[in-house]
């Protein structure tokens, strides 16, 4: 793979950061190509911080937060869905490849589902090249 | 102007392996305002600390950046170091370069170095931006809530209580004692389980205290560490508790019956009763469902329509001091709290998907459960085992174990840890029981890994006579009044066939009916199995990521009566000191609102999960919002939501998050 | 499966040593109007040699049928256990769409994989059924076999070790049946000729458990299962001692006879245990 994305990740604190953290613990391996930022919650997530992310250069956004149900705060995670579909629509608008952001659910103890989600969503940003559209800076 | 200092630690060669270290402190030392930037070999030490700490003074530093392990990890650790050299401790930013970089990375010294090097400028844009945060006070509720009476439960709350600190015990069932109490002897040593556990029991009824709330449930937790505010649902009992004097006269003339669910089944309980002779507290609920009389109230409230059932209220006429009480009502009873343990224990597998076994289709294939009430003396056969078909003692009893765990096509790949020894000591006892008695018992391993465990084990095979047969079994069916069970015995490469009188199925440990409900309530996580998770599986086993909430024994996973006692001291000790500080600091990364900017359209309140945001009228007659610190648990959720954006969550600000972004996207 | 129309596919045995399954199936069918539309062109299915020799095969060749299934837009039934667990076995299969683009290629046929396969039971199970003459007093051992209910996540039939499909059907044409735990164990199959020591131990065993349930008579709805049942009863005779003369039906020759079909019209008398000593016993022929 030559040409390497830029993935910005955006994870809440009590599932997926923790998460990222059990497949480091546990020695596993992905690409290189994702910066994680700590977010208490995925409801934290400003649909604005995404937009920003790609208008910066970002070439795909991963959001990952705790399963439905197991929200350290009850209902973020739901808010952040009802976000994220209508998140979908203006990236589509913007002439954002809609595949370029992915939200997930990852557990704390699911370091190797994160693992191949990051593996995943790095090899599908991978084969839509770099962010054209509102771009510019990168 | 902020003046930063990095820190990077080598964590020995855990970081340092992988990350060209030198190559990341002088790309630090050329990011806008870090005015210092060095490495360490650890950071955490002692030494590692000090030096911080020393850089802090020496650089005159008011803003620091530490790359090293997770800020799960120990920020905490570093912010205490900081605050000791009198910088606000939430002036403090980690980049997570191990986790997220050395140790995923391990094999590409370049990729890894230049995302550490990103990771930092990350979080020097975002330290940079940060405001110091003062950590706010609380009072703490000194009362203790234990929901469970279990071994778990009873043992926690003793101590807690002996600590000094007052406690309600909630259980669901009429009376405390769990699954311990069902045991007839324990393993290895078999001791009488009721003769160890009843004094704790009556401990605990008698313990000034301790509030024993029986036959209730917890059904909502409001609140935050030391703030607990609890819903707890008394079931009605009909039976005045404080007039009622435990004479025993309805228990014995009512003449209703229903399966006990104390017996498992295999005995009958009166529809007015105790569970078990030795129930704390003595006194006796009715049941709803069963009593005569209640189904004759549901008659006539159907309309009085079909065969009028008989106005019973035996009970009633006989009962010396007028305690049955038909009036009596489902209470919902709240409490505050500071401190809560969950301590909900199991419930046993449900073996019906192993049609192979016969479970439910033939009698004589009961439960190990089963087998200890009818091994018990106070049991409904008075200690004489027998087969539920025709009511003969069995010679020939097979043992399967695993029923219900180690098996992945049944969704329990877990090994329920207690079942290998108490087959053991079942096929003991049946044998001091009656020594005509022969034990089969069905192995895969024999897991005996405990003080005096493998010694007991060899105790069953030895003295006992007990046959292991290492392989499963593949069909159970009667024949002339016996069992004939089919298995393969993997160490002959044979099959074997046994023609057994009672077949006994080893069900594996899975977590009691509700235990996700009460998991969402206090916000605590469980796993796939539904097993309640700790904060950390090796340094923080009875605690949750909430705050507060701790736990105790089975309901967390499989383990046995010592592990769960240890555990319910455990989570005490965690209590007692929690409750022993007058007050808590708080995190103080929760929202605030810049009133000039609110426009009180409310959309906060609507999303906020914890009613933390309230109004108030400003003196030009503005309504605005405002966020009660105390409720605010800092999940950001109205921040996303503030369309002018008045709100703003201390310590990930709108500001801090963006200058993250950026300096990532480089 | 209300449909009355469906692709019937007999399958090898049923043209041979099980004639008179294939018989009193088309008769059942025909009184309960179910139209039955043989399928053209029809060959073996791989049973019960294909699986143990290759995988490929094994898939290639009911999937064959599944393809000209297909093409009739119908869904498909068989009557033989055998065939319904390769069929079922194929279609599972077949969902992983590699394979599918492969063993299209080799059959050289268009197949989707769309075909619902439906076995007899299932089919008349889910019918209204006219009884003309209850089968009152015939007390009967339903044997299913393993194929059918092995494995259920393939074969989706019924509860595996205690199966209740044929229990009802019998219950309807008015027989009585016992309660036994050999519903679905393994008769020994396809091996009469390689290992008949195992065959007459493994039947036997079988035989000896319905007789002690107290069954006049086994219904079974194997091809192969009646052929080990019913045949080998002669050389229990020889090496057990045991002489059983217990009749072994097909399941569709008992809901004949119910429906008011003559013995004869149903094949009855073709098999070597005679079962018309015991219907004129009750009264049913």
């Amino acid at each position: 793979m030559s040409y390497q994305p830029r993935i910005i990740g955006f994870l809440c604190n009590w599932c997926s950061y923790a998460g990222a953290d059990m497949a480091g613990t546990s020695r596993m391996s992905y690409p290189p190509n994702i910066r994680i930022i700590r977010v208490p919650c995925t409801g934290r997530l400003d649909p604005l911080f995404v937009a920003k992310a790609f208008q910066e250069g970002a070439d795909g956004v991963l959001v990952a937060g705790c399963h439905p149900g197991d929200c350290h705060y009850a209902e973020g995670n739901y808010h952040a869905r009802r976000r994220y579909a209508l998140l979908h629509l203006l990236l589509e608008f913007l002439g954002i490849e809609p595949e370029r952001i992915r939200l997930e659910w990852v557990s704390a103890s699911e370091g190797k589902r994160f693992t191949q989600l990051v593996t995943d969503f790095t090899e599908q940003v991978a084969r839509l090249g770099p962010c054209q559209a509102v771009g510019g800076q990168s | 102007m902020a003046r930063i200092g990095v820190f990077i630690c080598h964590c020995g060669s855990n970081i340092a392996g992988t990350v060209d270290i030198p190559r990341v402190v002088a790309e630090a030392q050329k990011l806008p305002m870090v005015v210092h930037a060095e490495d360490n070999e650890y950071t955490c030490s002692e030494v590692g600390q000090r030096s911080l700490r020393e850089a802090i003074q020496e650089h005159r530093l008011n803003r620091v950046v530490i790359g090293a392990c997770s800020p799960r990890m120990h920020e905490n650790t570093f912010r205490n170091t900081v605050a000791s050299a009198g910088l606000n401790p939430y002036l403090l930013e980690m980049a997570n370069l191990r986790e997220h970089a050395s140790w995923v990375h391990g094999d590409q010294r370049e990729a890894a170095t230049v995302k550490a090097i990103d990771l930092i400028r990350a979080a020097v844009a975002k330290v940079a931006r940060a405001q110091p945060l003062f950590a706010r006070q609380i009072g703490v509720t000194k009362r203790a809530l234990v929901i469970g009476g279990g071994i778990a439960g009873i043992q926690c709350a003793l101590d807690i209580a002996n600590a000094g600190f007052e406690v309600v015990l909630v259980e669901r069932t009429p009376s405390i004692g769990g699954r311990m109490a069902q045991l007839d002897k324990t393993f290895p040593t078999l001791d009488c389980s009721a003769c160890i556990l009843t004094p704790k029991m009556v401990e605990v009824g008698q313990h000034p205290r301790i509030r024993l709330l029986t036959y209730a449930e917890v059904k909502e937790v409001r609140g935050f560490v030391g703030n607990f505010e609890a819903d707890i649902l008394q079931k009605a009992r009909h039976v005045d508790h404080d007039k009622c004097l435990g004479c025993g006269i309805c228990w014995q003339k009512c003449p209703a019956r229903a399966p006990s669910e104390f017996d498992m089944g295999v005995g009958q309980r009166t529809a007015i009763y105790i569970p078990f002779a030795q129930a704390v507290p003595g006194k006796p609920v009715i049941d709803r469902e069963h009593c005569r009389y209640q189904q004759y109230l549901e008659w006539q409230r159907a309309g009085a329509e079909g065969k009028k059932p008989p106005e019973c209220r035996i009970c009633e006429k006989l009962c010396p001091v007028g305690a049955i009480d038909w009036e009596q009502r489902d209470e919902m009873i709240t409490e505050e709290f500071g401190a809560i343990v969950v301590a909900t224990g199991y419930k046993t597998f449900d073996h019906s998907v192993y049609g192979e076994y016969g479970g439910g289709r033939y009698p004589d294939v009961i439960t190990s459960l089963q087998l200890e009430r009818l091994m018990s003396a106070s049991g409904p056969t008075l200690g004489e085992v027998t087969r539920p078909s025709d009511g003969q003692p069995p010679k020939t009893v097979v043992f399967i174990s695993c029923v219900g765990s180690r098996d992945d096509s049944v969704g329990r790949p877990y090994c329920s840890k207690v079942c290998c020894m108490y087959l053991a000591k079942q096929s003991i006892m049946l044998k001091e029981h009656d020594p005509e008695v022969q034990s089969y018992i069905f192995y895969i391993d024999i897991r005996a890994g405990g003080k005096n465990y493998e010694e007991f084990v060899r105790r069953a095979q030895e003295e006992a006579g007990t046959v292991y047969i290492r392989g499963r079994v593949s069909k159970t069916y009667p024949e002339k009044g016996k069992l004939i069970v089919w298995g393969e015995d993997s160490l002959m490469g044979r099959p074997v066939q046994i023609a057994a009188d009672l077949v006994v199925l080893a069900t594996g440990i899975e977590p009691s009916e509700g235990a996700i409900e009460l998991a969402q309530t206090l916000h605590i996580s469980y796993d796939v199995h539904s097993f309640l998770v700790e904060a950390h599986p090796k340094l923080r086993p009875v605690e949750t990521m909430t705050d507060g909430v701790f736990l105790a024994g089975t309901a967390m996973g499989p383990m046995d009566i010592p592990d769960s006692v240890a555990q319910g001291s455990a989570a005490a000790a965690k209590v007692c000191g929690l409750l022993s500080k007058d007050t808590l600091a708080l995190e103080p990364m929760v929202a605030n609102v810049n009133a000039v900017k609110c426009v009180g359209c409310l959309l906060c309140q609507q999303v906020c999960p914890f009613k933390a945001i309230d109004t108030e009228t400003l003196r030009d007659g503005r309504i605005v919002v405002r966020i009660n610190e105390g409720l605010c648990k800092g999940c950001g959720l109205c921040v996303s939501a503030c369309r002018p954006g008045a709100m703003n969550l201390r310590g990930f600000s709108n500001e801090q998050l963006l200058a993250q972004v950026k300096a990532l996207t480089r | 499966m209300s449909a009355s129309s469906y692709a019937y596919y007999p399958g090898c045995a049923l043209q041979g040593t099980a004639r008179e399954y294939d018989v009193s199936t088309r008769q059942v069918c025909r009184r309960l109007d179910i139209e039955l539309q043989e399928l053209k062109e029809w060959a073996c299915c791989g049973a019960s040699s294909a699986h143990s020799l290759d995988r490929r095969l094994a898939v290639a060749l009911p999937a064959r049928e599944l393809a000209i299934a297909e093409a009739t837009g119908l869904p498909l039934v068989v009557a033989c256990a055998m065939c319904y667990s390769r069929l079922r076995f194929a279609a599972h299969e077949l969902e992983d769409e590699a394979k599918l683009r492969e063993i299209s290629s080799l059959i050289e046929r268009e197949c989707k994989n769309t075909t619902q396969v439906w076995h007899l039971l299932q089919v008349l199970d889910a019918r209204d059924i006219p009884i003309a003459r209850p089968l009152r007093g015939l007390r009967v051992a339903c044997y299913y076999g393993c194929l059918l209910v092995r494995p259920t996540d393939i074969t989706h039939f019924d509860d595996e070790d205690n199966p209740q499909v044929m229990d009802g059907l019998m219950h309807r044409a008015g027989a009585e049946t016992v309660e036994w735990a050999f519903k679905t164990e393994c008769c020994g199959a396809g091996m009469p000729f390689a290992r008949r020591d195992i065959v007459l131990k493994l039947s036997h065993r079988i035989l000896a458990q319905a007789r002690g349930a107290g069954a006049d008579c086994l219904a079974v709805a194997c091809p192969m299962c009646h052929s080990n049942l019913d045949m080998q009863q002669l050389n229990m005779k020889s090496v057990f001692k045991d002489d059983f003369q217990i009749p072994v039906l097909y399941f569709t020759q008992l809901l004949g006879l119910a429906l008011g079909f003559s013995p004869k019209e149903l094949h009855i008398n073709k098999h070597f245990v005679d079962a018309m000593p015991l219907l004129r016993g009750k009264g049913l022929a």
